[in-house]
């Protein structure tokens, strides 16, 4: 089989619609199991009372949005590197995924702070650096949205995310270093040296959840960013014809 | 032909002698505005210094980057500069070099008078001035793979913002951290270094990045 | 020698050409004509390097000119749309500057003579922003006197230009086709050489 046939719009365009499904089901059956274990399997913690169930989505949703970043990065590098199309604009599928991802992490992490510390906002390391990932990745959606060249879109966009990712580590090592320095509460959601084991599987059916999901919604943006962009091309009329 | 392109930004800024006021003034208004907003409170003036300082210095920094490509861009210049058989990372580094030079070093001279109206100690004061001298270096070298990535972009300024703030935020902790360090009386020879490490990280990094964006954004 | 193989090129989702091959022999002069849009500046930015063309290669003395670099750089001067003349800066400062940036060196005296002969004497001092348009694009020419290339891309040169400056360019373009130069020149106007061999190349829309 050849893979590098796939590279080419035209022919991922079909596969890509055909892969959906099977990300898609699978992302809604791990949902289902991954809540139900965490709503009604899972006990009751002693510290935090219920409202620590949050971190089911809260913990998989951040490390989506770091990680997105990361394969986003690699993506627009991979699409400039090689003048490869379809590497490029499935990196701009993927920000928008990562960076709804990073926003629901803020927030449910906001929602998680209000019952357990009394403040929907805390400046801790990680609360910090996260709302810094979503600066980074408003920064890529508008610089890509701004150009109107979809060739030079793919390129700068590269070059900023590939800057953004050499830059993640040192601001993470910043913001912890800033968080020592000011003795900021460093709110841990799994405190306990043991968690039990309910909990644990539930958060991981929900992190591959979270990531067929994420599959799944990428494949489908991705196809509208194909016709989007091709629309003028011989195969698309030839499809429709 | 590095120190060409150095002198030639020089010369340009030389007659151009408002804008360059213009960013520093810039810096001194903003930096005055805080005590009106908060307060004549010494003691509570003093904690807030190093933030509000550099928080100002990030801000100018990139009101006077967005103008760095701006001009030779438009009028063709910057064509010229990448079809000329200098290496592209010399003529960046020399138009990085002259952008501080002209846009940075005032800021950093002026910043320990500043300094004086939220009080500081002369020992801080002198950290204020150190931080910056290292600190600045580094938001001109980051700035301008963002002033470089929105060339000719509508909303550019606005944009250059969202791209390149972000990443400035390493430099704003540890710089203030640095004047922080000083007012509370400990070493603030670790940030100093931290911000010496991020200097030699950039230096190496940023004039690449910023070549590529300049091919990039003039293709 | 300069060829041109198999190029191809896409701006945006319009494929403005395609499968165009040449190539320039010394002493020969190009004129490059279509119409608006149809892609002459985006040739004359491939040729210089500027651009990325979708397929093909340009090759100088044999060479891709993507592994060629500084050789390349130094064998042609490109003038563009833009003058690429700083409004705050005398004419003299300018060429100077923008001969050294081209990689020659050039005295206060052999600078003043280029000016002389594009028409600016005794405006050598001037600020650029008070000379007019055409008198900018003069400035802009000395440029093709002090740099001694042997490509030269020209766009729109002729634009904003007086007969007496058309004719100078004319005799500049003749200068350098005896020598051996070549050319190759975006623009409608006829020029009516009298050295050098003719060719022309007619871009569809």
């Amino acid at each position: 089989m050849n893979w590098y046939k796939y590279a080419s719009p035209a022919a991922f365009y079909p596969l890509a619609g055909k892969m959906v499904p099977w990300f898609a089901i699978p992302a809604a059956i791990l949902f289902a199991l991954g809540l139900y274990i965490g709503f009604f399997v899972a006990p009751t913690d002693f510290q935090q009372g219920d409202a620590y169930r949050i971190m089911f989505i809260h913990v998989p949703a951040a490390w989506m949005g770091m990680f997105l970043y990361v394969l986003m990065a690699f993506y627009a590098g991979i699409g400039w590197a090689f003048n490869a199309r379809l590497s490029s604009m499935m990196a701009s599928s993927l920000a928008i995924t990562g960076a709804l991802f990073t926003l629901l992490s803020l927030v449910t992490g906001s929602l998680w702070g209000k019952p357990t510390w009394g403040t929907w906002w805390v400046w801790d390391a990680r609360m910090t650096s996260t709302l810094i990932l979503l600066f980074l990745y408003v920064g890529f959606i508008s610089l890509q949205a701004a150009i109107d060249d979809p060739r030079r879109a793919d390129r700068a966009g590269a070059v900023l995310a590939i800057v953004g990712v050499i830059n993640v580590p040192i601001i993470y090592f910043s913001v912890q270093w800033w968080n020592t320095l000011h003795q900021g509460a460093t709110i841990r959601i799994l405190n306990k040296p043991t968690v039990a084991p309910p909990m644990l599987a539930a958060m991981l059916i929900l992190l591959a959840a979270c990531w067929l999901y994420s599959v799944a919604v990428v494949l489908i943006r991705l196809r509208c960013i194909i016709l989007e962009r091709e629309q003028n091309a011989v195969w698309l009329a030839e499809g429709a014809a | 032909m590095f120190r060409w392109i150095v002198l030639r930004d020089l010369t340009l800024a030389w007659r151009r002698r408002a804008d360059v006021l213009s960013t520093l003034f810039f810096f001194v208004i903003v930096v005055s505005l805080f005590p009106l907003g908060i307060g004549p409170e010494t003691q509570l003036l003093r904690s807030i210094a190093p933030g509000v300082v550099w928080v100002a210095a990030l801000l100018a920094s990139m009101l006077s980057l967005s103008r760095v490509f701006a001009n030779d861009y438009q009028d063709g210049t910057l064509e010229q500069m990448l079809v000329s058989p200098q290496p592209l990372y010399l003529v960046v580094m020399g138009k990085v070099l002259a952008q501080w030079l002209v846009s940075e070093v005032p800021l950093v001279l002026i910043a320990p008078l500043i300094g004086v109206q939220f009080d500081l100690a002369p020992k801080t004061l002198l950290i204020l001035f150190v931080s910056l001298l290292i600190g600045t270096p580094v938001l001109s070298l980051i700035g301008s793979i963002g002033a470089a990535l929105t060339l000719g972009l509508r909303g550019g300024g606005v944009l250059i913002a969202l791209l390149i703030l972000p990443l400035y935020i390493p430099v704003l902790i540890f710089g203030a951290g640095a004047v922080e360090a000083s007012i509370m009386g400990t070493s603030p020879q670790a940030n100093v270094y931290i911000l010496g490490a991020l200097l030699a990280v950039s230096l190496v990094f940023a004039p690449w990045a910023t070549s590529a964006a300049l091919r990039i954004s003039l293709e | 020698m300069l060829e041109v193989r198999n190029l191809e090129c896409v701006r945006g989702d319009r494929r403005l050409f395609r499968d165009l091959t040449f190539s320039l022999t010394p002493g020969t002069f190009l004129q490059l004509t279509g119409p608006n849009g149809s892609g002459k500046t985006s040739l004359l930015r491939i040729i210089c390097g500027l651009m990325a063309p979708e397929k093909g290669e340009i090759r100088w003395q044999g060479a891709n000119i993507r592994s060629l670099g500084e050789e390349y750089s130094t064998a042609f001067t490109y003038l563009g749309h833009r003058n690429a003349v700083k409004e705050e800066l005398t004419a003299l400062e300018n060429l100077r500057i923008s001969t050294g940036l081209s990689g020659f060196d050039l005295s206060r005296d052999q600078a003043l003579a280029a000016l002389g002969q594009v028409g600016l004497a005794r405006r050598e001092n001037l600020p650029a922003r008070l000379l007019s348009e055409g008198q900018r694009r003069r400035s802009a020419l000395a440029r093709l006197i002090t740099c001694n290339t042997t490509l030269w891309i020209l766009d729109e040169v002729l634009a904003s230009l007086d007969s007496a400056a058309v004719g100078l360019v004319k005799s500049l373009i003749e200068g350098h086709l005896s020598k051996g130069g070549m050319a190759i020149v975006a623009t409608h106007q006829e020029l009516k050489l009298s050295a050098g061999s003719f060719q022309r190349l007619a871009l569809a829309s």
